[in-house]
């Protein structure tokens, strides 16, 4: 039977959204504080939901420890406690969460291959979070189109 | 059509061990969850159900009959008891939390009177946690 299993992590990381196509003016209009040209940090949860069949052995769809190393590796050494503006991969992309969202994902999808990556989700604040991909509207009845994953 | 969830709680201790595997299978793949004598967990369930809206009463489910579902089905089978030993599902089942939730969903689904059921989600700390929903 297929099963989704969900874990959150942690990291901090500071950011500055600024977009050079836009004039000064015009980034302090669109992002408010947010373009506070020394950047604001916020602890973000990564919560990461693979799915799959449980293996009947061992009750499981993944391997927890697999799990949290692949994450560890690819997303928590990478960002934790760095400055999201500074890294290569935001060299040409505003560190929106929505952005960073992608980019967590996109990394996630090539590296984790033990399960497969059904959606993730990144909490800026407590009042602020993000999901990718975007889930189907279910169907009753049926489930939820996170079995069906997606990944662009 | 929309969706509709209430949580409850239990507490339960659990262990894992696969019989067909040597003790030290068992420890390498489970590691502390493989301790014999169990451990214990605050589990949170989130279940999740879908329907279309009463006009009359402006329900999807009646809260009342969704929360005595669980509370019969679930939460009193489940609440202080040790999983392994006092569970009949879990005689032939490792009770991790993918399992639970797919056990949950058998003892809920068809008996929520209304609605259909769309998602069980089981917590077994806040950062660890499976859905269910229903595949096969």
């Amino acid at each position: 039977m297929r099963a989704y299993f969900g874990r959150r992590y942690t990291l901090s990381a500071s950011h500055r959204l600024h977009a050079d196509a836009l004039s000064e003016a015009a980034n302090r209009a669109v992002f408010g504080k947010c373009n506070n040209p020394h950047g604001h940090g916020h602890n973000y949860v990564v919560e990461v939901i693979v799915g799959g069949p449980v293996d009947p052995a061992t009750g499981m769809v993944c391997d927890l420890v697999e799990l949290d190393a692949c994450v560890r590796k690819e997303i928590l050494d990478r960002f934790d406690h760095t400055n999201l503006n500074m890294h290569p991969l935001f060299a040409d992309l505003v560190p929106t969460t929505e952005n960073f969202n992608i980019v967590v994902h996109r990394l996630l999808k090539a590296a984790f291959t033990k399960a497969e990556l059904t959606a993730v989700r990144v909490e800026e604040t407590a009042n602020n979070s993000f999901e990718y991909p975007v889930p189907g509207f279910p169907s009753p009845g049926s489930p939820h189109s996170h079995a069906k994953g997606s990944a662009a | 059509m929309i969706l509709l969830t209430r949580k409850a709680e239990f507490s339960a201790s659990h262990y894992y061990w696969n019989e067909a595997w040597s003790e030290d299978e068992n420890v390498r793949k489970f590691g502390k969850c493989a301790n014999r004598n169990g451990h214990g967990h605050n589990y949170t369930l989130e279940v999740t159900v879908s329907g279309e809206i009463d006009p009359t009463t402006g329900f999807v489910v009646d809260l009342k009959q969704l929360k005595d579902v669980m509370e019969h089905e679930v939460v009193s089978v489940y609440d202080h008891r040790h999983l392994n030993l006092e569970v009949p599902e879990f005689k032939s089942s490792i009770p991790t939390t993918e399992n639970i939730a797919i056990a949950v969903w058998k003892r809920l689904d068809g008996k929520i009177p209304g609605a259909s059921l769309h998602r069980v989600r089981v917590y077994e700390l806040h950062d660890l946690f499976a859905d269910y929903y229903g595949e096969p």
